[in-house]
């Protein structure tokens, strides 16, 4: 042992010679590869850039709405004629309420009574949403009737991409959908500031609708939340249960090592096989209703269940064998071997694969189309069992809507679902290093 | 204990190995990996209040012998273990035998020091709060300052006992992992190439540290090195190829073995 030590005596000092074993080809090979890597990153990153240009440029808008804003006169000859409102309820819900916003617009730019063509093309400028929207302030408060107030208005959605540049006005009058009268108007009114932009609150709050000026994403953000907070608490605890009973306690047979393929199978079957699935047995065979968020929330269960399993069998695997080790000799249980040291060091992995897995799942459209969740849902819904829609569904149908002003709304929609992504990315980062811990 | 004077130990000590008191007995210990078998009929027991080196070449079942006296093979997918092992007079491999109790009364400190990922305290606590050892928490400290003080680390960490243990050195962190184990009040505690990751100093520390427990505790010490053995161990046990070769007194063991095969390899010629 100690002779390595002692200087080898004897051997001539004569220098051997250098041999080429190619040094300036290695530290080529290492410059190529490392150029190829900032390559394929470069590639990635400008995709990336490209992406969030086209949509945040195509989408911005969205988050914007042209508003006319008008004193309107709620005459009492065109809401209740008949003075009937203390007898009839439904007199307040059934009245002619556009006739008195097309009124109040007509007579800010000068619009004669009796110019019927006139008239129609006003009313075209005013989105059919003001019925709502009159009916809505008069029945909460009746005491309108035969006032004026000053209203904004929703402008219909042509005028909205026109006063949005988004329609060429340099085509021919007869091939455009707003007419250069309308377009002289908007001017007018843009001019004297009843005309204007406004923040775009519908986009979040209403439900579906065929008028653009008026769809929102409303439904869709209940019902994406209905079916994460079902997928998270029906699939962390089954994923996490299942996880630790193949890691820890399973023997280690033929059977098992069968389950882990299937397991693995199952995280790259196409999604809309899960449709098929849910389809045939929680609506077809359960018999729970279509369309409803509840369906989807089971359905996206399975197909998030295999990607945590992986992801805490992976994060279990990865403690230390010897914190098992030390548990073990101390004379813990197993059970309290797992749940007091072992779970405890893999919950960051968890926490991440569990937040990855919803991530996909609010994600997924193809499933959702199968169970009817691909469906026009004007109203909220209540409970988990009503119909709604979901973000990437919305998204879908919008893409699918042929006016000009729902380009917009897609791409709108889009930013919307990427920010709940980004915010649900960075929430499993902080998890991790809230639950980070070294050993 | 640690009052008494180093003389007055070393007599108890002696009273105490002239009975020749037998704390664990092993008979005819086989140990199978699935086909392979590691232990061929092992017949050593180990001797109360006494420091037990085993010792010989890598791979000769040393480590598999002491993982069979806290059942922790049990751990290992497919070892089977035949033969018979008490403690006292209890057949630890008794079906009737609860082995979280049998780990509680054998304890381990492993060959990498393995503080659990928590605070100093949460440490040593954790063994007795599992094993219902402190009614509240004036008992709980007490008995994490007197395991400190017992692995001679309470002077060291009496100040950051809220800190993590992971932050302590490798030499602290194995007396920490002694602590740990003397914590549950073992009766016997059984040690891994304990210094194998540890520099001198602080193996010379925890050489002091076994020398120290062997008055209130039986410790079966594996070790690669003949010095630690040596200097450490009252009895030693040669092991080779999964068979026991030589069992004696240390003294003699290291100057006039009764086998060629010990001679052998204290000197160096295999191994």
């Amino acid at each position: 042992m100690t002779d390595a030590l002692s200087p080898a005596a004897g051997i001539p000092k004569a220098k051997p010679a250098r041999r080429d074993i190619g040094i300036k080809r290695r530290y080529a090979a290492e410059r190529r590869f490392r150029a190829y890597g900032i390559a394929a990153l470069s590639f990635g990153i400008i995709f990336l850039l490209i992406l969030i240009w086209s949509v945040v440029s195509k989408g911005y808008t969205a988050f914007q709405q042209t508003m006319i804003t008008v004193p309107v006169e709620f005459s009492e000859q065109v809401i209740d004629p008949q003075n009937e409102r203390a007898t009839d309820p439904q007199k307040l819900m059934t009245a002619n309420y556009p006739i008195l916003a097309r009124n109040a617009v007509a007579k800010v730019l000068g619009v004669a009574e009796n110019d019927r063509a006139g008239l129609r093309a006003v009313n075209q400028m005013i989105s059919d949403g003001v019925r709502t929207q009159l009916r809505d302030m008069v029945v909460a408060n009746p005491s309108l009737i035969g006032t004026t107030q000053t209203v904004s208005l929703l402008a219909a959605g042509d005028l909205d991409s026109a006063f949005k540049g988004q329609i060429d006005l340099s085509v021919p009058e007869t091939n455009r959908k707003v007419s250069d009268r309308q377009v002289g108007w908007m001017n007018q009114l843009a001019e004297s500031g009843a005309l204007a932009k406004h923040f775009n609150t519908g986009i979040f709050v209403n439900g579906a609708s065929s008028r653009p000026e008026a769809a929102g994403v409303g439904v869709a953000l209940i019902g994406s939340f209905y079916m994460m907070l079902i997928v998270l608490v029906l699939s962390l605890p089954i994923g996490v249960a299942a996880s630790i009973y193949l890691e820890e306690f399973a023997p280690k047979n033929r059977f098992t090592d069968l389950i882990e393929v299937n397991i693995n199978n199952l995280a790259a079957v196409p999604s809309i096989v899960y449709g098929l699935l849910g389809l045939a047995v929680f609506v077809n065979f359960a018999g729970l209703p279509r369309s409803a968020s509840l369906v989807g929330g089971l359905v996206l269960t399975l197909m998030t269940l295999p990607t945590i399993i992986i992801a805490t069998r992976a994060a279990l695997k990865a403690v230390p064998p010897s914190i098992r080790a030390a548990a073990l000799g101390l004379g813990a249980s197993k059970m309290q071997t797992i749940f007091h040291h072992v779970l405890p060091l893999a919950m960051p992995g968890i926490l991440t694969g569990t937040i990855i897995g919803l991530a996909h799942a609010l994600g997924e459209t193809a499933p959702l189309l199968l169970i009817g969740m691909v469906a026009f849902v004007a109203n909220y819904p209540t409970t988990p069992l009503d119909p709604s829609t979901a973000l990437p569904v919305q998204i879908y149908m919008w893409a699918n809507e042929a006016e000009r002003a729902f380009v917009e709304r897609t791409s709108g929609a889009i930013i919307i679902l990427l920010l709940f992504l980004i915010v649900m990315n960075v929430g499993a980062i902080l998890l991790r290093r809230r639950f980070e811990r070294r050993w | 204990m640690n009052m008494m004077s180093e003389a007055a130990v070393e007599k108890a000590l002696d009273q105490k190995m002239s009975d020749v008191s037998h704390k664990m007995i092993g008979k005819d210990v086989s140990v199978y990996y699935g086909e392979k078998r590691a232990l061929f009929d092992v017949n050593l027991n180990v001797r109360e209040n006494t420091v037990t080196a085993l010792i010989g070449p890598s791979g000769c079942g040393k480590s598999t012998f002491l993982r069979c006296l806290n059942r922790m093979n049990d751990t290992i997918e497919n070892c089977r273990v035949t033969g018979k092992i008490t403690l006292d007079t209890d057949d630890i491999y008794d079906p009737q035998i609860d082995v979280v109790e049998l780990r509680a009364r054998v304890g381990m400190v492993f060959q990498k020091p393995n503080p659990f990922p928590k605070s100093i305290y949460e440490n040593i606590a954790y063994g007795p709060r599992i094993h219902g050892l402190a009614r509240n928490k004036a008992d709980m400290d007490q008995i994490v300052e007197a395991s400190l003080q017992r692995a001679g680390l309470w002077t060291e960490v009496k100040d950051r006992l809220h800190e993590s243990g992971t932050g302590l050195s490798g030499g602290q962190q194995q007396r920490l992992c002694i602590a740990r184990a003397v914590a549950v009040s073992p009766e016997v505690i059984l040690m891994d190439e304990p210094c194998s990751a540890l520099d001198p100093i602080a193996t010379a520390k925890v050489e002091e540290l076994i020398h120290e427990l062997r008055a209130n505790y039986t410790i079966v010490i594996v070790t690669h090195s003949m010095q630690q053995a040596a200097r450490v161990s009252q009895r030693t046990a040669m092991f080779h190829l999964g068979q026991l070769v030589e069992e004696n007194d240390t003294d003699k063991m290291f100057t006039n073995p009764d086998d060629q095969r010990t001679q052998d390899y204290i000197m160096g010629r295999f191994g």
